[in-house]
């Protein structure tokens, strides 16, 4: 058995998701080559030859693999497919993308967002927004994966030592360009991958009113969040939203901050070692996944929480 | 411009779904079933482009069992100029449906198909951009915002880092996200008039597709609950907890 993992990356170096999806592929077996394609990406694909556990790197460079054009990698992809039991990416927004494509060229039912491995064929994956979680099996001959991140603990960014091979891109299709980009910069964690996450709902009443999240998020070191009906009310980007259709979070410390818990946001974030959640309305489905809770006016309780934390490290 | 909209009918949104106890699957008999919510956004951007002028015609595809009737019906009264029907009671998965959706559009010539990024039923998020490879057409996925031209479309995708925009030459298949608008409420008289609109009912054997599953599903189980936390009084308290039970900080 030998698997393709599609690395994350962004030319320079890769993301964290790509360790996790290797952390999948380990579990699969077998010889793990990852493909890293992009343009001027030759750090990455370097970088991608640390990865531990990796016994090779394709690396495609050209300009029309550049910004995750969805149909210039899937046809590189389906070129070097034959040669693989499994394909592998992380279910990130450009694993969603191009992944489903290969997978349909190769004429193989993609397997989408699992969550473990029973065997070289057989996977878990959650359904109904998590609420079940569905053993498949497939009958195709090369199984084509999506991964979901916190499934799979991170492998070792480093003790590699992998042969980087170069191989060809495939021509330009000219279906689809890309036009430009709005970057979300910020200098806290990456929401997928922080140690600790506050999010935001509708509660914050509005975008002004999430900055009294960032203290918080600074003690913590924490990412910032935010559920669906915020993203909707125009609160906050849309890529701070954690839920079935958003991002995917597991992290050490989740602080849910007027959120109510619908079904949706909890499927985003549940899998959380510890969760807590600050909510005036007691009856708040949140309560029921939160480790802690606390019942009142999250205006009055965040200070508070903030001028707390700050107190404990200087007892520290 | 033709425009094809495709439409799955799932259990409702608002429905806490259970897990059959003989692990076969989710109960959904005697469940309130609806349109997926991703393509009744998918329909209205549809609707929308006819209403400016940059569409002329909307196809409304379901693929399914013979009750996706209503879930068309509710497309025709949304805004759909015609129905297509796929009638199976097979189990579909995504490569299958696109298979079908493949040769509709080939019989329809659409310039433009929509449909949602993800059913909220087997959250797969596939369907669309295997179409788009089977066909050999462009795809623009998780879309916030579409721009119609006429020879291509700008859209703006909804991606982990933000927003990318990019240019996809037509015919495409687009895939909506959340945020791309807002779907209007059925009115009574359009369900009225939605009657009248023609429907067509199809088969897979008679589009000459081949659905055959490629997954098996070997069990379906209820995910680990978490167990119920506590109250705790005040953010003092709170530290505390996080501090010395959980050891979170």
């Amino acid at each position: 058995m030998t698997i393709l993992v599609l690395a994350e990356h962004d030319n320079k170096s890769v993301r964290k998701a790509t360790l996790n999806t290797v952390a999948a592929a380990q579990k699969i077996g077998g010889g793990i080559h990852v493909l890293v394609a992009g343009h001027d990406c030759a750090a990455a694909a370097k970088a991608a030859a640390q990865i531990a556990g990796v016994a090779k790197v394709l690396h495609a460079d050209a300009p029309q693999l550049d910004d995750e054009i969805a149909e210039n990698v899937a046809a590189l992809i389906v070129s070097l497919a034959k040669g693989y039991t499994h394909i592998l990416a992380p279910a990130t927004s450009n694993g969603k993308n191009v992944l489903p494509r290969a997978a349909a060229l190769l004429d193989c039912q993609q397997i989408s967002d699992i969550v473990s491995i029973e065997g070289p064929d057989t996977f878990v994956r959650p359904i109904y927004a998590g609420n079940a979680l569905a053993t498949v099996k497939s009958s195709d001959p090369i199984r084509v994966i999506t991964v979901r991140t916190t499934g799979f603990d991170a492998v070792a960014a480093a003790g590699g030592s992998a042969a980087v091979e170069t191989i060809a891109a495939p021509a330009d299709s000219g279906l689809s360009k890309f036009v430009g980009r709005e970057v979300a910069r910020s200098e806290r964690p990456e929401l997928t991958s922080a140690r600790a996450v506050v999010s935001g709902g509708r509660g914050m009443g509005s975008g002004e009113n999430f900055k009294i999240l960032e203290p918080l998020a600074d003690r913590l070191k924490a990412a910032m969040g935010a559920s669906r009906a915020a993203v909707d009310a125009g609160f906050v980007p849309n890529d701070w939203q954690v839920g079935q259709t958003g991002k995917i979070v597991a992290p050490e410390l989740y602080v849910a901050v007027g959120i109510s818990g619908a079904i949706q946001h909890l499927a985003g974030m549940k899998d959380s070692r510890v969760i807590v959640a600050i909510n005036k309305d007691e009856e708040a489905p949140i309560f029921q996944v939160a480790d802690y809770g606390i019942v009142g006016d999250l205006f009055q309780i965040v200070p508070t929480l903030v001028e707390e934390l700050k107190e404990q490290e200087l007892k520290k | 411009m033709k425009v094809l909209v495709a439409v799955k009918r799932v259990v409702d949104f608002n429905v806490k779904v259970r897990v059959k106890a003989d692990g076969s699957g989710v109960e959904t008999a005697n469940v309130k079933m609806s349109m997926n919510p991703f393509d009744e956004i998918a329909l209205e951007e549809a609707v929308r482009l006819k209403e400016a002028g940059a569409a002329s015609e909307i196809v409304a595809v379901s693929c399914g069992v013979a009750a996706c009737q209503e879930t068309l019906r509710t497309a025709l009264a949304i805004g759909a100029d015609r129905a297509i029907l796929v009638q199976t009671d097979a189990e579909l998965q995504p490569l299958a449906v696109a298979k079908l959706l493949k040769s509709i559009a080939l019989k329809e010539a659409p310039r433009l198909v929509i449909m949602g990024k993800q059913a909220i039923d087997d959250d797969s998020n596939q369907t669309g951009q295997m179409l788009a490879a089977l066909l050999g057409w462009s795809q623009a996925t998780f879309a916030s915002k579409v721009k119609m031209d006429k020879d291509s479309a700008e859209v703006t995708r909804e991606v982990d880092g933000g927003l990318d925009t990019i240019s996809v030459r037509l015919p495409a298949v687009v895939t909506t996200d959340l945020r791309l608008n807002e779907p209007r409420y059925v009115t009574l008289p359009n369900i009225m008039k939605a009657k009248k609109k023609p429907f067509e009912t199809l088969t897979p054997e008679a589009l000459g597709v081949d659905v055959k599953p490629r997954l098996a599903t070997l069990k379906v189980v209820e995910p680990a609950k978490r167990k119920a936390g506590i109250k705790v009084a005040d953010a003092r308290a709170l530290v505390d907890k996080l501090r010395n039970e959980a050891k979170v900080i």
